[in-house]
């Protein structure tokens, strides 16, 4: 319980400290408050991550053998679809060649990057033998979607660090390496978006083997299909906010009408998104279990309505797009809505045949917290210290 | 000027792509291991004859050198509901509201088992006969098995920091059945509640037993097409679903929902990467060198 609340407080802390950056009106003892709170919170993790590797994850979670995989599952599975924007304005920018972009890829790339690793990090805690997390390269079992992802995701670390490192090549003078960094460019893209499409479907493909304990709502042949456009959806939602939000906070300056096209794009995909969501579980002829006792088919509407068609009407619309905070909070709807489809696809919808026995422990959700801010720590380093914002974009 | 130059790249893409396509895919056919159903080994568990000694759970430890606490194996504990747990592969409980019977519950070893199809390091591994073992030198503990099971079999060993393991009952098959012996829990059985064999004759036997008591058993055999067949046999003398048997499986088998898709991956990646790679291609050159305007 304590735990808990300590979570809350950090969380609260936290959340009115980026407020109040992001409005530009940092609160007295700003800078102390933000140490302090995360210093507190990392030495906390610090302490957990001793427990996890000494005595296991039993003690520092509720996990358990009738619900094997809980939050962490479904928070790395948000933060590969949250770092789908990396794929897609690779794609649009260098594949698709539409280089008015290009402003804004070096900083999507990055948080696709971190992104990533955040995923790696959790999986790293979450699995039990992670000094066996390189076996899928060696020993294969390719029948296995988790092979695939394995496999996925080490080469697309290896591609965002490839398409990011111009980046740290410009900061350190080696004008050769930045010179063979874009020779390399176009393929590596192409790369990396060829292995993004395969692995943001499999992380609904993932689930395409339990037919049986997903709720029907969920439960689809079209899980990677679903998933793959989702991830699009966001990750152009993702830039739009993280681009809003940074430029404000580092004062940078960005020219809103490429957001806009973003948020544009975003609502179309969100309307596919939503019309094959709507065929499928008609074709299915699911909707009679939304009317089922229980939460679930609440938490459809939500993750419908909210998650989805609000901000993709919203975003339809030239006024909303022209306010940069109405166009950020109708992304910040798109990506509650991703974060809680895949929390629900792994976790929720199962609840009916796995039992309700699993609500995360403290430490799982500090663990998760720890990992994120660390990474949002470094992304701001990374932007101060490195030409992450291409010059001719700085304001000042 | 500029579309017409898409518009070919893309042509052209989709000719590359499409070549690429073809050869994957037909090279990627299902390579699931050709073993002779009939052949595998099998046991038939025969309900109406447990009578809850749990004499199986013990000589499933000794054949296994299990570590179990002791209370979840002895007589006097019989009452007591037990949970399978990593060092204990097999329980019996009694289940069911109404009428009870004792269950015994263990892998079900599925002749197309999801867990070795979900492994991606092949951990889970289906012998030669049939028998699903876990390899623990290659597992990395990602637990995957656990989600894919159908019948949530595989356990964790939640409480150790750096080594912990799945386990799950292996059918004694290196223990004791490529030794040509029977499994410890069928060889402790002292009331012929469990028949081991070739999963054709127990089959046979399970439904000539039907046939000769219709009045007492289940026109059923569990086990005989769900999730696309099992090693393990159950007949009842209750209807299975009212035992805490699973009742929504289908008789296709798990792995192919999976297969469906994965079979296609290379495929799609030669497509895409084919695809993005002329359109990138022609795109830049397009920038570098652009098009004479036509007179």
């Amino acid at each position: 319980m304590m735990g808990y609340v300590f979570l809350t407080a950090v969380c609260a802390i936290l959340l009115w400290l980026v407020v109040a950056y992001g409005r530009g009106r940092p609160p007295r003892w700003g800078l102390l408050w933000t140490a302090g709170s995360l210093l507190t919170l990392w030495s906390v993790t610090a302490y957990i991550l001793l427990i996890r590797f000494t005595k296991g994850i039993g003690p520092i979670s509720h996990l358990t053998d009738a619900n094997p995989w809980g939050v962490w599952v479904g928070l790395l599975q948000a933060g590969v679809a949250l770092s789908g924007g990396g794929f897609v304005m690779a794609a649009t920018v260098h594949i698709f060649h539409i280089k008015r972009f290009e402003p804004i890829l070096r900083p999507v790339v990055l948080l696709a990057f971190l992104g990533y690793n955040f995923v790696g990090m959790t999986l790293f805690i979450e699995v039990g033998r992670p000094y066996s997390l390189w076996h899928p390269l060696a020993q294969w079992q390719h029948h296995s979607i988790m092979f695939e992802v394995a496999w996925c995701v080490t080469l697309y670390l290896t591609v965002l660090l490839v398409e990011f490192s111009p980046v740290v090549f410009e900061r350190l003078g080696m004008t050769r390496a930045v010179h063979w960094a874009h020779k390399v460019a176009i393929p590596v893209v192409v790369l990396g978006v060829v292995l993004s499409t395969l692995h943001q479907s499999a992380m609904g493909s993932m689930f395409l083997i339990v037919p049986q304990k997903i709720h029907p709502l969920w439960s689809t042949t079209l899980l990677p299909v679903l998933a793959l456009i989702s991830a699009v959806a966001v990750g152009l939602c993702v830039t739009v906010t993280a681009s809003l939000y940074t430029a404000r906070l580092f004062g940078k300056s960005l020219d809103q009408g490429l957001l806009a096209d973003l948020a544009k794009a975003a609502s179309v995909v969100l309307f596919l998104y939503g019309t094959v969501k709507i065929v499928d579980v008609s074709a299915r002829g699911a909707w009679p279990t939304l009317f089922q006792p229980g939460w679930l088919g609440t938490l459809f509407i939500v993750e419908m309505v909210l998650g989805v068609f609000l901000p993709a009407a919203l975003l339809a619309r030239r006024a909303v797009r022209q306010r940069s905070k109405a166009m950020a909070t109708a992304c910040l709807f798109v990506i509650g809505g991703v974060v809680l489809n895949r929390l629900t696809i792994s976790w929720f919808s199962m609840v009916p045949t796995t039992g309700p026995g699993y609500i995360p422990h403290w430490m799982e959700l500090a663990v998760s917290l720890a990992l994120f801010t660390a990474l949002a720590a470094v992304f701001g380093a990374a932007v101060r210290y490195l030409p992450v914002y291409p010059a001719n974009a700085v304001k000042t | 000027m500029k579309t017409d130059l898409s518009r070919r790249s893309l042509l052209k893409g989709t000719v590359v792509s499409l070549t690429a396509a073809w050869l994957p895919r037909t090279m990627a056919q299902a390579a699931s291991k050709v073993f002779s159903k009939s052949e595998a080994f099998a046991v038939l568990v025969d309900l109406t004859r447990c009578i809850g000694c749990r004499a199986c759970v013990r000589g499933c430890q000794t054949a296994n050198d299990l570590n179990a606490p002791q209370e979840a194996l002895s007589i006097e504990h019989a009452h007591q509901r037990m949970d399978p747990t990593f060092q204990l592969w097999t329980v019996v409980n009694k289940e069911g509201t109404n009428v009870s019977r004792n269950v015994k519950r263990q892998c079900m070893h599925c002749l197309e088992p999801a867990c070795v199809s979900a492994c991606p390091v092949a951990a889970l591994h289906q012998t030669e006969h049939g028998p699903v073992i876990y390899r623990e030198s290659r597992c990395i503990g990602c637990r995957y098995c656990m989600i894919a099971c159908p019948f949530d079999v595989p356990r964790f060993e939640w409480n150790n920091g750096l080594t912990p393991v799945i386990g799950k009952c292996q059918f004694c098959a290196q223990q004791r059945l490529f030794k040509g012996l029977r499994p410890g829990c069928v060889e402790s059985c002292p009331t012929g509640a469990l028949k081991f064999g070739k999963r054709d004759d127990i089959l046979f036997e399970a439904k000539a037993r039907i046939r000769s008591r219709p009045d007492l058993y289940v026109d059923h055999v569990f086990g005989e097409n769900e999730v696309g067949g099992t090693s393990w046999l159950y007949i009842s003398d209750v209807p299975f679903d009212q035992l805490g048997f699973k009742k929504n499986l289908s008789n296709r088998p798990l792995p192919t929902y999976t297969w469906d898709v994965v079979s296609w991956i290379p495929a799609i990646a030669a497509v895409l990467a084919s695809l993005f790679g002329v359109l990138a291609a022609t795109l830049s050159r397009q920038d570098n060198h652009p098009p004479k305007e036509p007179q």
